[in-house]
C-alpha cells in the first residue's frame, strides 16, 4: 500500500518537475514560438497514438478510423469556438465532442467489431470517410469543404501537456484493471478468452469507444492549435501519420508511443531544413527500424517505475 | 438433478452429422470420462457444450439452466471451465496474468476504481494476486508467475491451462485431452494431478482422452462415442470388456 503511493508520488513529483522544466526553458527563451508550436504538435500526436495503440495494439483491433474520430472533436470545437471564443465554450465543445466520437464508435463499433483484421480495417476507414463526406456536405454548420478559420487559440502548450499526462495515466489506468487484462486477453487468443468468461464483443467495443474519445480530444486541441479546420486534413493519411507512430514505437507499448510520437516529432522538425529530401529520409527511417526491429522501437516492453524501484531494493 | 444434464443433443454440418442423439448427465463430484477414436466426434460434442457451436437438435441444462445457443462467455459464466487440446494460453501474458484475467469470471471489475486508483482498485489487485499464486503454488508453477506463458515448457504450459481453467472457479471442468504430446512419465503425473484437483477443489470433471490408461485409471464412468454417437456408457471395468467398443477401437470383428 505504501509502495503505491509512493510510487504514485514520484511519479507525480517527475511530471511536475517536467513541468517546471519546460515553464523554465520558455520563460527564458531557449524554447521559442517555433519550438513550442513542435511541442505542441508532439503532444497532440501523443494523444492520437495512445489512443489508437490502445485499439490496434492492447485490444488487438485493427481500426483505420481514427481520423474521422478527431475530425468529430475538431469541428465541435471550431463551431463552438467561433460562436462564444471562451474557454468555456471550448472545453464544452471538448467534452461533447468526445461524447458524439465515443456514440458514433458504439454505434459503429457493435456491428464492425465482430469482423476481423482486414475485414475491419476496411469498415472503420469507410466509417471515417463518411464522417469527413458529412462534414463536406455539411453546408452552413461546417462551411463545407473550405472549413472554418478564425477559431481562437485556445491550445497552449500547458494545455496540451495536461491533455496528455490526463489521458496517459486514464489510458494505462484502464489497461492494468481487469478490464485492461481481459482486452489484451483479447488480443492473445479470443477463443480462450470467452471460454474464461470475458465478454469479447463487450471489450472491444469499450477499448474501441475509449480510443475514439481520445482522438476526438486529440482533434479539438489539434482545432484550437492551428485555427483552422478543413476537411481534407482529417483523410485517410491522417490516420496513417498516427498508425506510423503506433508502429514505430511498438504495437503494445505506450512507453513507445511516447517515444516515437517524440522522436518522429524531432526528426520531421530537424528534415525541414532539407525539404526536399525530407520525406525520403523519413521513410528511409520507418524502414530501418521495420527491418531491425519488427517490433517496433520497445516492442510490448513497458517502462515501470514500480519494477525499477523493486529492483534497486533487491541490489 | 444432475448437474448437467444432456438430451439428444445433434449437430448437422449439412448433411454430415457429427454429433448424433446424444443424452449424458454429469453427477456432482464425479469424474468422467469421454472416449472414442479419432474422429468420432468428442471435440464437437466438447464445443456444443461450451457454446462455440449451437445445437442443431436437443437441449443442454447445466445447474438447472438451459445453455442451448448461449454464447461461450455465458457458459462460462455459468459455471463451466475448460482446457484445450491445442494450448491456448495466453502467449503474450506473463504466468500471472493468465490466471488473473481468469479471476475475472467471477469478481467484480472495480471500474471506476482501477480508473482513479482509488484504495480498493490496490486492494483488490492485492488479493487477486495472492489468490493466483495460491492457485499457481498447487501445480508448482509460483516460481514462473512472471515468465511470459510462451516460455514455459510444455508441461507446464498444459497445466497452466489446468491452473486458468480453475480460476474461473468453475462447477464443472472439462479437461479436453491434457495428457496430449507428454511421455509416460508426465501422464503419470498427470494422473495424480487429476486426482487431486478432484479432492481439494471438489468439482465435477469431465475428461476427454485419447489415453486409455489415464481414462481408465482415474474416471468412475465412461461415455464411449463412435461416428457422433454413443455406443457405450458404463465404468471403466464393463468399457475395457464392452465388445462394440473394442470392435471401435480395434476395427472389425476382434
Amino acid at each position: 500500500m505504501k509502495k503505491n503511493l509512493r510510487v504514485n508520488l514520484i511519479w507525480a513529483g517527475i511530471l511536475i518537475v517536467i513541468y517546471a522544466l519546460l515553464s523554465l526553458l520558455v520563460s527564458i527563451g531557449i524554447l521559442n514560438l517555433f519550438y513550442i508550436q513542435i511541442l505542441e504538435q508532439i503532444g497532440i500526436n501523443i494523444i492520437l497514438a495512445v489512443g489508437l495503440n490502445l485499439i490496434v495494439g492492447f485490444s488487438g483491433q485493427f481500426s483505420l478510423g481514427h481520423a474521422g474520430f478527431m475530425a468529430i472533436g475538431a469541428y465541435a470545437a471550431a463551431i463552438l469556438g467561433q460562436q462564444s471564443p471562451t474557454y468555456g465554450a471550448f472545453f464544452g465543445a471538448m467534452i461533447l465532442g468526445a461524447v458524439l466520437a465515443g456514440a458514433v464508435a458504439l454505434v459503429v463499433g457493435i456491428p464492425t467489431l465482430r469482423l476481423k483484421g482486414d475485414y475491419l480495417a476496411i469498415a472503420t476507414l469507410g466509417v471515417s470517410e463518411i464522417i469527413r463526406i458529412l462534414i463536406v456536405n455539411g453546408d452552413s454548420l461546417t462551411n463545407g469543404a473550405a472549413g472554418i478559420l478564425g477559431i481562437p487559440a485556445f491550445t497552449t502548450w500547458q494545455l496540451v501537456y495536461l491533455f496528455v499526462v490526463i489521458t496517459t495515466i486514464f489510458t494505462l489506468n484502464f489497461l492494468r484493471s481487469p478490464m485492461g487484462r481481459a482486452t489484451l486477453a483479447v488480443r492473445e487468443d479470443e477463443i480462450a478468452a470467452e471460454s474464461m468468461g470475458v465478454n469479447t464483443t463487450k471489450v472491444k467495443v469499450i477499448a474501441f469507444v475509449f480510443g475514439a474519445m481520445t482522438a476526438a480530444i486529440a482533434g479539438s486541441l489539434q482545432a484550437g492549435f492551428i485555427g483552422s479546420v478543413v476537411p481534407k486534413d482529417y483523410s485517410f493519411t491522417n490516420t496513417i501519420n498516427v498508425l506510423i507512430i503506433v508502429v514505430f514505437g511498438g504495437l503494445g507499448s505506450m512507453t513507445g508511443t511516447i517515444l516515437a510520437a517524440i522522436v518522429l516529432g524531432i526528426l520531421n522538425m530537424v528534415l525541414q531544413d532539407f525539404s526536399s529530401i525530407r520525406m525520403i529520409i523519413y521513410s528511409l527511417a520507418l524502414i530501418l527500424v521495420m527491418i531491425f526491429r519488427p517490433g517496433g522501437l520497445l516492442g510490448t516492453w513497458e517502462f515501470s517505475l514500480k519494477k525499477l524501484l523493486n529492483k534497486k531494493e533487491a541490489n | 438433478m444432475a448437474l448437467l444434464d444432456v438430451r439428444h443433443l445433434t449437430k448437422n454440418f449439412g448433411g454430415l452429422t457429427a454429433v448424433g442423439d446424444v443424452s449424458m448427465e454429469l453427477n456432482e463430484g464425479e469424474l468422467v470420462g469421454l472416449i472414442g477414436p479419432n474422429g468420432a466426434g468428442k471435440t464437437t460434442l466438447f464445443n456444443l457444450l461450451t457454446g462455440v457451436y449451437e445445437p442443431s437438435e436437443g437441449t443442454i441444462i447445466l445447474d438447472g439452466q438451459l445453455m442451448n445457443g448461449k454464447a461461450p462467455y455465458k457458459i462460462a459464466q455459468a459455471g463451466l471451465g475448460r482446457t484445450f487440446q491445442n494450448i491456448r494460453l495466453f502467449k503474450d501474458l506473463s504466468v500471472l496474468d493468465n490466471v488473473l484475467i481468469a479471476f475475472g469470471n467471477h469478481h467484480k471489475p472495480h471500474v471506476f476504481a482501477s480508473f482513479f486508483r482509488l484504495p480498493a482498485y490496490y486492494q483488490n489487485e492485492e488479493t487477486l494476486k495472492t489468490r493466483a499464486l495460491e492457485l499457481l503454488s498447487i501445480f508448482g508453477l509460483e516460481g514462473e508467475a512472471h515468465t511470459l506463458a510462451k516460455n514455459l515448457a510444455y508441461g507446464q504450459q498444459r497445466h497452466l491451462e489446468i491452473v486458468r481453467a480453475l480460476a474461473t472457479e468453475p462447477k464443472i471442468l472439462f479437461l479436453d485431452e491434457p495428457a496430449a504430446g507428454m511421455n509416460p512419465q508426465e501422464t503419470a503425473e498427470l494422473t495424480q494431478l487429476i486426482r487431486r484437483i478432484k479432492d481439494e477443489f471438489k468439482i465435477t470433471i469431465m475428461l476427454i482422452e485419447h489415453d486409455m490408461s489415464l481414462v481408465m485409471e482415474v474416471t468412475e464412468r465412461i461415455y464411449v462415442l463412435e461416428y457422433g454417437r454413443l455406443i457405450a456408457h458404463g465404468s471403466p471395468e464393463e468399457i475395457r470388456t464392452n465388445k462394440r467398443v473394442i470392435e471401435a477401437y480395434l476395427g472389425g470383428e476382434a
